[in-house]
């Protein structure tokens, strides 16, 4: 792994730039610390960040620019012919890829004489055979495009990956002579040092900001590939989902209603679960339970919160499943026949539900704890009952902090994955049967991207669609819930 | 109003003993409400003792295997024969299936079978047996103890998963072999021994349930965690003092906050979706491998350290930042050199609950590949272990429960405990953290 040595190059010519700039502030103050401007350590760290930070930035840079760039040049090289039917650029591209990498590979282990690489007419069976020895994945035959192609990739990124290492290296030790020429005793050296590292302070801040982009960025680039492809009436109006495999022509129904149909079932089901309870046990929690009740069923509760989702669909898939079969199934004990399998609404709906019931416990129990105990004694006062203080009084003071919970919990039922994606099935329909299978959005975004299909063919890109909607749904419940807490909020103080 | 001092209507008789109708309404309506909080408690804790019981009931028997045990002597002239015919291993399980008859026998066995039914039961044994004296040529001669594994259906048929008239004949069991497994379970020649395969191994294709093993993506979650650690403890600690102690109230800082708190609740799926679009489609990082696993859930982990980390930072009493500035300290060291060290233990529990999240995670592995790919082999290196294709252990759960043989279920609910362990173990960590540094002002 060179690039990991060249890391640590820099990070070695940094510590020697640290010490020999703190060696040489302290002999410009004729050794005595207290001519200098700042701390000795202060001159040290100028000389290493002036060489780290730049050459660092750099290499980052550097190695995410360089593929994209002699990917296109090379993608750009490459005959039309060389694309064969039913294939795309982007995979030629990745086969170029595979072969280069293979190649050096190959070099290095021996199997590969690189005497052939200086000789574009190679005998090409012979160095797919070659390859394939070297324990190398190639596709098939290699064709002389493709060769051509791998052979410029692999010299232009080995040129690209030695001029990175000159570069950087330069980078870094001219950073450090700068730093070490602004060295002597009137230099302001903290405030430079305080103020480059309030810099990285800022940009660390601003990963947050750059994720949203991210997210926003690629789900809206594909998204609008999607609808290129795809009428987008037919996505938000079309009542069937059937998407045809690749291969079998553009013959797909992407209509996203049954899936928006099963994601909000399922939540209605989870949050009938849920918010019943949830709200309940906040209510006696807080208002009636002993200090020593309160200490040990709370934190149990919200053990049900740690637990990872993925345990949560297997207790679906293998537990609950087969259990509401026995019951509502054929030649169950209700002598019902309404489910036919395991996997149906009710069953993700349930687990989900007790999924969510911490969520809306602890932020009702916070909310109800917020409400303040004057509300209380007064109510008191007039001669209520407890639970009519609380039905009267603590509730409706609390109500909007309650709706805000309730919205934060639909929000986590609408973005929850692996619960559906085992439990709740697969078949997407419109369908008013709890007991019937079902799909969502989520699980339908996992079905759509698993496996190795390229992302140029609807069936693949519509995964970004639902991913579209999926977040703005889920962003919007969010920004909806913040608004009515601090809408409605009383303030009692 | 004076006039409504009723004076024609007789004041209702009222006692404080016993109580009146409304008042008897009243108290029912009261202790129904609290009923109705107990049994939403109540619900909530059965739901959790439930989903333990079968988490334990169905995962411990993964921990176990049961092994066909026999101790056998190999003679020389046994073992040159072996090796001078063609078919060397059916040779070896021959010697074997005598050994294993042999030593039936002197328990006094009534029950009739045929080499079939051990194959039915050991599976194809030649070969591991050839394997041992292949390698130890010197345990020619003298007895040695075989411990072959059994297959998967007669583990599940001890472990109590079906009965004997459940049995379907097939080419895989028969009814009948069950008697013979009865028979060397109660003379001890099969028998329970933990299954250290499991914890340790790599996982084994779709046919071979009972030799999977969640060691190869315990492996993989580790590389992930490290790549988790690594990226956003630095990073969400350097964020936090910015908004915390120097940013200036502007746009930008209060974009910055709505940003982490909308990350916070994004679906963690989309977070997969970026990871896809972002590090493999744009980036050509490899597929599968931990580094894209832990880069896309550091971006997941990133709000929630960020939240607790401004949380321990407000918790440091202003008094300390003025005393530090009061002596000479620039507002820098004052953060660092004071600020920061007392609110270390609140980070770091912060740190460890948020890795405890990341390594549960899975709908984000899902989308860039961790699924589907069969861990097969340990990393051959450290820096092989982030981009090398890997598995991880919710991946690995997920792809055992959604393969068709039922064995496999059995090895999914023991990842669940394997995964659920170190869970409990990093929040035990956390708590103690907690408990033990933790200051109150």
């Amino acid at each position: 792994m060179p690039i990991l040595w060249l890391i640590c190059a820099v990070l070695i010519i940094a510590a020697i730039g640290f010490v020999i700039g703190r060696t040489r502030a302290i002999s410009s103050g004729q050794g005595d610390i207290r001519n200098l401007h700042s701390l000795p350590s202060y001159y040290g760290w100028n000389v290493a960040l002036k060489s780290m930070v730049p050459a660092f930035f750099v290499l980052i840079v550097w190695l995410i620019a360089q593929p994209l760039i002699i990917s296109s040049v090379v993608s750009s090289n490459l005959p039309e012919t060389a694309i064969p039917e039913g294939s795309s650029a982007g995979l030629i591209m990745s086969e170029v890829q595979r072969t280069s990498n293979g190649v050096s590979a190959a070099v290095i282990s021996g199997d590969l004489d690189s005497a052939v690489l200086a000789d574009s007419a190679a005998d090409l069976s012979a160095v797919t055979e070659a390859l394939k020895n070297a324990g190398q994945i190639v596709t098939t035959e290699l064709t002389q495009p493709i060769w051509d192609a791998a052979l410029s990739y692999r010299s232009m990124s080995n040129a690209g990956t030695t001029a990175m290492w000159v570069v950087v290296i330069a980078l870094a030790i001219a950073g450090a002579v700068w730093g070490l020429r602004q060295t002597n005793a009137d230099f302001r050296a903290r405030n430079t040092v305080e103020t480059s590292i309030r810099y990285m302070l800022i940009a660390a801040a601003s990963i947050a900001i750059l994720t949203t982009v991210g997210i926003v960025l690629s789900l809206v680039f594909n998204t609008i590939e999607f609808f290129r492809l795809y009428p987008i009436t037919h996505f938000f109006f079309g009542t069937e989902w059937a998407p045809s495999f690749s291969g079998r022509g553009g013959s797909s129904e992407l209509g996203i209603l049954p899936l928006l149909w099963g994601t909000l079932y399922i939540s209605v089901v989870a949050l009938a679960v849920a918010v019943p309870i949830g709200l309940f046990a906040a209510i006696y929690l807080s208002e009636y339970a002993s200090k020593s009740v309160r200490s040990v069923a709370k934190p149990l509760l919200e053990v049900l919160a740690g637990i990872p989702t993925i345990v949560y669909g297997l207790f679906a898939l293998l537990t609950v499943g087969p259990l509401l079969v026995s019951v509502f199934g054929e030649g169950g004990y209700l002598g019902v026949d309404w489910q036919g399998g395991g996997r149906a609404v009710m069953t993700a709906g349930i687990v989900m539900g007790i999924m969510l019931i911490p969520f809306v416990s602890s932020l009702s129990d916070d909310i109800i704890n917020a409400v303040p105990q004057s509300l209380r004694d007064g109510s008191y006062g007039l001669g209520a009952t407890q639970s009519e203080t609380i039905k009267q009084v603590v509730l409706p003071a609390a109500l909007p902090g309650i709706v805000g919970a309730v919205l934060l919990a639909a929000s986590r039922a609408i973005g929850e994955t692996m619960i559906v994606v085992l439990g709740a099935g697969a078949a997407a329909r419109l369908s008013l049967n709890p007991f019937e299978a079902m799909t969502t959005v989520t699980a339908k975004i996992v079905s759509q991207l698993t496996g190795d299909s390229d992302f140029s063919s609807p069936e693949a890109l519509v995964a970004f669609a639902l991913g579209m909607t999926l977040f703005i749904l889920t962003l919007g419940l969010n920004i909806f819930a913040l608004y009515i807490v601090n809408k409605y909020r009383e303030q009692y103080d | 109003m004076t006039d409504a001092t009723n004076s024609g209507a007789q004041a209702p008789k009222t006692s404080l003993i016993a109580h009146d109708a409304r008042t008897k309404k009243r108290n029912s309506a009261e202790k129904r409400f609290r009923a109705y909080g107990v049994t939403a408690i109540g619900i909530g804790l059965f739901f959790l003792t439930v989903l333990f019981y079968s988490i334990l009931k169905s995962g411990l028997p993964a921990f176990t295997t049961t092994v066909l045990s026999v101790e056998f002597t190999m003679t020389q002239e046994q073992y040159d024969e072996a090796e001078g015919t063609m078919l060397k291993t059916a040779k070896y399980q021959g010697f074997f299936n005598d050994g294993l008859a042999a030593q039936l026998a002197e328990t006094g066995v009534e029950v009739e079978y045929d080499a079939k039914t051990i194959e039915r039961i050991a599976g194809k044994t030649g070969n591991l047996i050839r394997a041992h004296y292949q390698e130890n040529p010197n345990t020619i001669g003298s007895p040695v103890t075989f411990d072959l594994p059994t297959s998967s259906r007669v583990n599940r048929y001890i472990n109590g998963e079906f009965t004997k008239d459940e049995v379907e004949d097939s080419r895989f069991l028969e009814a009948a072999d069950l008697d013979l497994v009865d028979v060397m379970l109660a003379s001890g020649t099969i028998r329970t021994v933990f299954d250290w395969n499991f914890i340790t191994g790599k996982d084994s294709g779709v046919d071979n349930p009972g030799g999977a093993g969640i060691g190869a993506s315990v492996i993989g979650s580790f590389f992930m965690m490290l790549v988790v650690l690594v990226l956003s403890l630095p990073i969400g600690v350097a964020a936090s003092i910015y908004l915390e102690e120097f940013a200036p109230k502007n746009r930008w800082t209060d974009l910055i906050e709505v940003n982490i708190s909308n990350l916070a609740a994004v679906p963690s799926i989309v977070f997969g979706i970026l990871g896809l679009a972002v590090f493999i489609q744009f980036m050509h990082l490899p597929q599968s491998a931990p580094l894209v696993g832990g880069l896309v859930l550091t971006l997941m982990t990133l709000p929630t350290i960020i939240i607790s980390t401004r949380a321990s930072l407000k918790a440091v009493p202003p008094s300390i930042r003025d005393a530090a500035l009061g002596i000479g300290a620039s507002k820098m060291q004052a953060v660092f050199h004071h600020v920061l060290p007392l609110a270390m233990p609140g980070i770091l529990t912060g740190t460890i609950i948020g890795l405890a999240q990341a390594l549960g995670e899975t709908a984000p592995l899902l989308l860039i590949g961790m699924v589907g790919f069969v861990a097969r082999e340990y990393p051959e290196g450290f820096i092989q272990g982030f981009v090398e294709p890997n598995s991880a252990m919710p991946a690995q759960i997920y792809t055992w429960a959604s393969r068709a043989d039922a064995g496999f279920y059995e090895k999914a609910w023991g990842g669940i405990i394997v995964l659920l362990a170190f869970l409990l173990t990093m929040n035990i960590i956390a708590i103690i953290l907690r408990r033990r540094f933790e200051r109150r002002w």
